[in-house]
């Protein structure tokens, strides 16, 4: 029995040190001024316990996390978070209405077809880039792209 | 007998307070179950109702013409307040208004879709005409003085605030109530409707629905 579990444990530990975050389905809106921000959504999901700890791309000056926050007085306000925590097992979703990355100080406008690299920084992960994919100002989602 | 009597009377008393005691009970019990029945947060906008939301503004539209309310009469109205910084719930809503007016097909032409700046002094008549161009064609965007736009939405009960933030654009962020309005033809409030809560085929549907009505009335 003490075998079986330490044996457990040996096979156990092993998948914690390779913890990884999946990103998934990366897009932007496209942007129709150039001075004003954009915004990019995607889903993570990581097998343990991480954080979202920065987000960087060479077409923005600065990339902040937005929760969007309707309260009692039913007024609609971002939150700009430092960090965002991710439970094992769990995705996190970013989606138009509820939570986006603000790209702040674009290089230049976002045109639909185009795409751009993105940094993510998490505390266990590390850094992991994805390509953001620019659909319509219309677009709800890669899916759901009209 | 002055015992009595006396008893009388204390029983006399005892009853009244008990109805006193009983009167209040009811009142606490129906005040809790009142609250308990009632959701504590219900969107501010829908307390009111028709009366309280006033189709009343002097603004300026993205061409520069000068323009009031009976500008659009005879013509439904959807109507969303937002601004051109923000960089999510309002080109969704403005999106979203623009698949209801591309569903409402050959009767688009009866609904004007119009978007209030709430932040006039970086919307103007040029930042507005590039940016409701890129939505739909038929997206009016109204801009005004601070003086017109606080008229305007206060008229409208839509609530708005900056907020001083030195890592935003221009160091300050928006906040505001993301109601679409829906005013009949003749200026007056009919509804309201958020992005979310329905897909455009709905808000699409409604709205043809009400056209329908007016023409069998």
């Amino acid at each position: 029995m003490k075998l079986f579990l330490t044996a457990a444990c040996i096979a156990a530990f092993p998948a914690a040190a390779l913890a990884e975050v999946v990103i998934s389905d990366p897009w932007a809106r496209a942007s129709i001024l150039a001075s004003r921000p954009g915004a990019a959504y995607l889903a993570l999901r990581s097998d343990a316990h991480d954080r979202l700890l920065s987000a960087t791309t060479p077409v923005a000056d600065r990339v902040m996390i937005h929760a969007s926050e309707t309260g009692a007085d039913a007024v609609t306000r971002m939150i700009h978070l430092d960090a965002l925590d991710l439970e094992a097992g769990q995705a996190v979703r970013f989606d138009p209405g509820g939570m986006h990355l603000m790209l702040m100080g674009l290089a230049g406008k976002l045109d639909e077809g185009a795409s751009f690299p993105l940094t993510l920084t998490f505390e266990r992960a590390g850094a992991i880039t994805v390509e953001v994919s620019v659909l319509g100002v219309a677009a709800t989602g890669p899916e759901g792209e009209p | 007998m002055n015992t009595t009597s006396n008893s009388d009377g204390l029983r006399h008393i005892r009853r009244l307070l008990w109805a006193a005691v009983a009167g209040s009970a009811l009142a606490f019990g129906g005040a809790a179950l009142w609250r308990a029945f009632t959701p504590p947060d219900l969107p501010a906008p829908y307390v009111t109702g028709e009366a309280a939301i006033v189709n009343a503004y002097t603004l300026t539209d993205h061409a520069g013409r000068s323009v009031t309310p009976e500008t659009y009469e005879g013509r439904w109205q959807l109507v969303f307040f937002g601004f051109t910084f923000c960089p999510d719930i309002c080109p969704t809503t403005l999106a979203y208004m623009a698949s209801v007016t591309d569903i409402l097909g050959p009767q688009a032409d009866r609904v004007a879709p119009i978007f209030v700046t709430v932040d006039p002094a970086r919307d103007t008549v040029d930042v507005l005409a590039e940016y409701v161009a890129a939505f739909h064609p038929q997206l009016i965007g109204l801009t005004g003085t601070e003086a017109q736009i606080a008229e305007a939405a206060d008229n409208f009960r839509v609530w708005y605030e900056r907020s001083e933030d030195a890592a935003a654009p221009d160091g300050y962020l928006m906040a505001h109530s993301g109601y679409i309005y829906l005013m009949r033809p003749d200026g007056g409030f009919d509804s309201v409707y958020r992005e979310g809560d329905q897909p455009p085929e709905a808000l699409a549907e409604e709205i043809l629905m009400r056209i329908e009505r007016d023409e069998r009335t």
